[in-house]
C-alpha cells in the first residue's frame, strides 16, 4: 500500500502552477498517471523516487515512512525500495548489458538475479554488447530488467514506451506486463498512450494542471458512462477536413485510421492531436472529445 | 653541456602537482557541478581567480603567508618543521593552487554535460554519490580528465612568476627550467638558454599533440557523443 501526498510549485512555461496530488495504491496493482505535458506526472514519479524535493509531503510506503514534511523527514533516494526507467532509459554508457544489471545487486543480492532477469527479457545474446550498440527497444528492455534487479516493492515508468515505434511498442507492453506479474511489483506508469493504458493499467489517475480530476479504471476514466453503445473506441484526431457542409474527422486508433462525420457543432472543442472516444450506437457513429 | 637538473626538477614538480591536483579536484569539481548552493559563483571565482591574477601578485600574497616571521609560516615551522618558502615543497603547494583551475574546468564541464538521468539512475539503484562519482560519472568523461591533466601538466612546466616569487633559484631545490632560461639569459649565456627553452618547446608541443590524437580517437568512440 503506497499513500502519497505532496504539494509544491511548479516552474513550467506558463509561468507558477502548484501541483497538489493525493492518492493511494493498493500493492501490486499497476496505476497509470495520465495527464497534459506540464501536468505534473512525472514530478510525482521524482517525488515517489526522492528524486524532487516538495513543499509539503506525506509518502508511506508499505507501512514505511519515506516522505513527511512536518517531521522534515525525507528517506535517501538510496533507500528506497524503487525501480526508475528513465525517459531516456539512462543505461551507463562505460559498463555492458550485463554489467548495467549487475551494478544495481547490493550486497547479499542474489547473483542469479541478473541472469534470470537476462532470460526473462531475452536479453542473453546481447550481455556484452554496450548501450550504443543497441536499438531503441532492446535499450529499453535493459533498462526495465536493471531497474528491476534489486526487487523493488514499487516499478516507476516514465513514458518508457514514448520513442518507440508501435510494434515494439505493444511487444515491450508485454514486457512490461510480465515483469509486474512475475515479481508482483507495485507499478506507477506515465503514459500517454491510450491502448497502452487500456492494455496495462488496472487505474487511472487523471491530472489536469496539477490536481488530479479523475480516478478510476480505465474504462470509467475515459467513457462518459452515459453512453449506450454498441461498441467504443479511442483515439486521436489527425485530421478535419469541411466536405460541404459536414466534417470528416480522421481519427487514429491504434494503426488505423478511422473517418467520422461530424457536424459543425460536434467538432467545435475538436482539433487535430484532441484524445477523442467514437462510438457507435445503433445509427451512426458519435465522435467526442475525452478530457 | 647544459645541466640537466633544471628538467628533472620540472618534470618532478609538475607530475607531483598534477597528480595532486587530480585527488584534490574531484570532490571542488563534484561539488561544483551538482551544488544548489547559493554562494556557488563566490566559490567558483576564487578557483578561477589563478586565470587572471599576475603570478607574481599570486607569488607575493603566498610569500607573506609561508614566511616564518608571519602567523602561518610561524605555525607550520613550528608545529610540524616545515618550511615552504624557497623550498621544493613550497614550490608545490603554490603549484597546486596556481594550476587549479586547469584540472578543476574540464572536469566540472565534463560531469555538468552528462545527462542527469545518468547520476539518477545511480541513485535509484541505491548507490552512494562516492561510488556513482567513481564508477559511472569519471569513467564517462574520461576525454574532460585526459584533458584536465594535461593542461594542468603543461601549465605547471610553463610556470615562471610564482616559482620565482617564493622559490627563487636555488640549484636542485627550486631552479627549474623556466627558470634556468633565466638566469642563462641574464648570464649573457644564450647557447645554454636556448636549449633548455628548445627542450621545453618541442616537449610542450608534443604533449599536445599527443592530447588531440588520443582525443580525438575518444570523441569517435564516446557513446554520448551524437555526432
Amino acid at each position: 500500500m503506497i499513500k502519497f501526498y505532496a504539494h509544491k510549485t511548479l516552474q513550467t512555461a506558463d509561468g507558477k502552477l502548484p501541483l497538489d496530488v493525493s492518492f493511494s495504491v493498493e500493492k501490486g496493482q499497476f496505476i497509470t498517471i495520465y495527464g497534459n505535458s506540464g501536468a505534473g506526472k512525472t514530478t510525482i514519479l521524482r517525488i515517489l523516487a526522492g528524486l524532487t524535493d516538495t513543499e509539503k509531503s506525506l509518502v508511506e510506503v508499505e507501512g514505511e515512512c519515506w516522505n513527511n514534511s512536518e517531521k522534515r523527514f525525507v528517506l535517501p533516494i538510496q533507500k528506497r525500495s524503487v525501480g526508475f526507467v528513465f525517459q531516456d532509459y539512462a543505461l551507463f554508457p562505460n559498463l555492458n548489458v550485463r554489467e548495467n544489471l549487475a551494478f544495481a545487486l547490493q550486497k547479499g543480492n542474489d547473483k542469479n538475479m541478473v541472469n534470470e532477469l537476462l532470460e526473462l527479457m531475452e536479453l542473453q545474446s546481447l550481455q556484452n554488447s554496450k548501450p550504443q550498440y543497441l536499438s531503441g527497444g532492446q535499450k529499453q528492455r535493459v533498462a526495465l530488467a536493471r531497474a528491476i534487479v534489486r526487487k523493488p516493492k514499487i516499478l516507476l515508468l516514465d513514458e518508457p514506451l514514448s520513442a518507440l515505434d508501435d510494434e515494439m511498442r505493444f511487444k515491450l507492453q508485454d514486457y512490461i506486463l510480465k515483469a509486474h506479474q512475475h515479481y508482483q511489483l507495485t507499478t506507477i506508469l506515465v503514459s500517454h498512450h491510450l491502448p497502452e493504458i487500456f492494455k496495462l493499467s488496472d487505474q487511472v489517475i487523471l491530472l489536469d494542471k496539477g490536481k488530479i480530476i479523475k480516478e478510476g479504471t480505465p474504462a470509467v476514466v475515459f467513457s462518459e458512462e452515459k453512453i449506450s453503445s454498441k461498441f467504443k473506441l479511442t483515439g486521436e484526431i489527425i485530421a478535419i477536413e469541411k466536405s460541404d457542409v459536414i466534417y470528416i474527422v480522421s481519427v487514429l486508433s491504434g494503426a488505423n485510421i478511422i473517418k467520422v462525420i461530424a457536424t459543425e457543432d460536434e467538432i467545435t472543442d475538436l482539433k487535430v492531436g484532441t484524445k477523442v472516444m467514437v462510438a457507435s450506437k445503433a445509427f451512426n457513429p458519435m465522435i467526442q472529445k475525452i478530457s | 653541456m647544459i645541466d640537466l637538473e633544471p628538467l628533472w626538477l620540472t618534470a618532478e614538480l609538475a607530475l607531483i602537482t598534477t597528480a595532486i591536483l587530480l585527488v584534490v579536484s574531484l570532490p571542488i569539481c563534484y561539488w561544483l557541478a551538482f551544488t544548489k548552493f547559493k554562494f556557488k559563483s563566490v566559490v567558483e571565482a576564487i578557483v578561477s581567480l589563478p586565470l587572471v591574477l599576475p603570478p607574481s601578485v599570486l607569488g607575493f600574497y603566498l610569500l607573506v603567508a609561508f614566511s616564518p616571521q608571519n602567523a602561518f609560516g610561524e605555525f607550520l615551522d613550528q608545529y610540524f618543521d616545515v618550511r615552504l618558502v624557497f623550498t621544493f615543497e613550497g614550490l608545490i603547494i603554490a603549484s597546486v593552487i596556481y594550476s587549479l583551475p586547469f584540472m578543476v574546468h574540464p572536469i566540472q564541464a565534463g560531469l555538468k554535460n552528462l545527462p542527469a538521468s545518468l547520476r539518477e539512475a545511480s541513485f535509484t539503484l541505491g548507490k552512494s554519490k562516492f561510488t556513482t562519482l567513481i564508477k559511472i560519472l569519471l569513467p564517462n568523461i574520461k576525454p574532460s580528465i585526459l584533458i584536465g591533466i594535461v593542461l594542468t601538466f603543461a601549465h605547471t612546466v610553463g610556470e615562471f612568476g610564482v616559482v620565482l616569487m617564493i622559490g627563487g633559484s636555488i640549484p636542485d631545490e627550486t631552479r627549474v627550467a623556466s627558470i634556468a632560461i633565466y638566469d642563462e639569459v641574464q648570464a649573457m649565456n644564450y647557447e645554454a638558454a636556448n636549449l633548455y627553452a628548445g627542450i621545453l618547446f618541442v616537449f610542450t608541443f608534443l604533449i599536445l599533440l599527443g592530447v588531440y590524437l588520443t582525443n580525438n580517437t575518444f570523441s569517435k568512440a564516446n557513446p554520448l557523443n551524437n555526432d
